[in-house]
């Protein structure tokens, strides 16, 4: 009974795919042209959603942001030049994966920044620890020495 | 105990993350900077919204300082900043021109027979070409344009009363003093 319940949940989850936002009228009939259209889409943010593409996205803006993607490529735009399209008019918070530019350096780089300086304070600390077990067995205090001395001798006595 | 320094180190971290996530409070995630200030207008001929009303092309807006005003029929915050264009337009402050986006005819010219028409000329944009070209995110929205057609700032909301007489009618004013 269990492995039935579990074999369902498996077939809902692999079987309840994203509703696509891309209408049929939307899409271009070259499907190679579509296949592009659909990446570069995934790309460009939906200004209204913000966190969704316009690919993702059910906005009418986002929509007819779709269609004119489409439009650029049927007139002969790279890739490359349909996001410049939009970066020039949105400027770059239109694509969801941002450049890495001056201003941006912190955000690309923080992170491995954090490690490193992690790494510093981890390393710097164990040195140190290390000098002062070391330093505590190595090097005996004269007055101490005398004391265990006189104990030992006592003992022996 | 000895005091030392480096005790203070987790205060100073502290007080860092403190002042960071403190500024990121007061910044608004949904205000984005608009990539077309000081471009220039894009050419465009928009159809009218009914036959009555004069079609709007980039043209129309040259010579003086205006409002260009995204709006439509289906936006509610369209209707706060209604009555601050009224106003000017009634006052002939400047020339606002209107651009119904994604609207149809019917209801946009319907909408503005209700309200009332502030607009020097209106566009029907129905499939966002205009919108798009300008960096519209939503509606409203409003574009100073200099009489050189260029765009000098974005308003992105309702223009209020506040709005315009402490943003947006000093810079109308240093705009019209370059004429």
């Amino acid at each position: 009974m269990k492995a039935i319940w579990t074999a369902m949940g498996i077939w809902l989850a692999i079987s309840a795919a994203p509703a696509l936002a891309v209408t049929p009228i939307e899409q271009l009939r070259d499907p190679a042209l579509e296949a592009r259209a659909r990446v570069i889409s995934k790309d460009l943010r939906c200004v209204v959603c913000q966190n969704q593409s316009i690919d993702d996205s059910n906005a009418s803006l986002a929509a007819d942001m779709r269609v004119l993607v489409r439009q650029r490529i049927i007139a002969g735009d790279t890739n490359d030049q349909v996001t410049q399209y939009m970066v020039d008019r949105y400027g770059d918070f239109v694509l969801l994966r941002p450049p890495v530019k001056r201003n941006t350096y912190a955000l690309w780089f923080g992170p491995m920044g954090f490690i490193g300086f992690g790494a510093l304070i981890f390393w710097l600390t164990s040195r140190r620890r290390k000098t002062t077990k070391a330093a505590s067995v190595d090097a005996g205090n004269p007055d101490e020495d005398q004391r265990i001395d006189e104990l030992l001798e006592q003992y022996r006595k | 105990m000895k005091f030392r320094l480096s005790a203070l180190i987790p205060f100073l971290v502290f007080s860092l993350i403190g002042l960071a996530l403190a500024i990121g409070l007061r910044n608004d995630p949904r205000a984005m900077p608009s990539a077309m200030i000081d471009r220039d207008m894009p050419a465009f001929t928009l159809q009218p919204v009914s036959d009555d009303l004069p079609l709007l092309q980039r043209s129309d807006l040259l010579g003086k300082v205006s409002l260009l005003n995204v709006f439509g029929s289906w936006c509610t915050a369209c209707l706060h900043e209604h009555p601050t264009l009224m106003r000017l337009a009634r006052q002939k402050r400047l020339a606002i021109y209107g651009v119904d986006w994604r609207d149809t005819p019917s209801a946009g010219a319907n909408w503005l027979r209700t309200n009332g028409n502030p607009f020097t000329a209106v566009g029907l944009d129905s499939q966002s070409k205009l919108a798009i070209d300008l960096g519209v995110t939503g509606a409203p929205e409003t574009y100073l344009i200099d009489a050189k057609g260029r765009i000098r700032f974005k308003q992105v909301g309702p223009i209020t009363e506040p709005v315009w007489r402490e943003t947006i009618e000093p810079m109308v004013i240093l705009l019209e003093a370059e004429l």
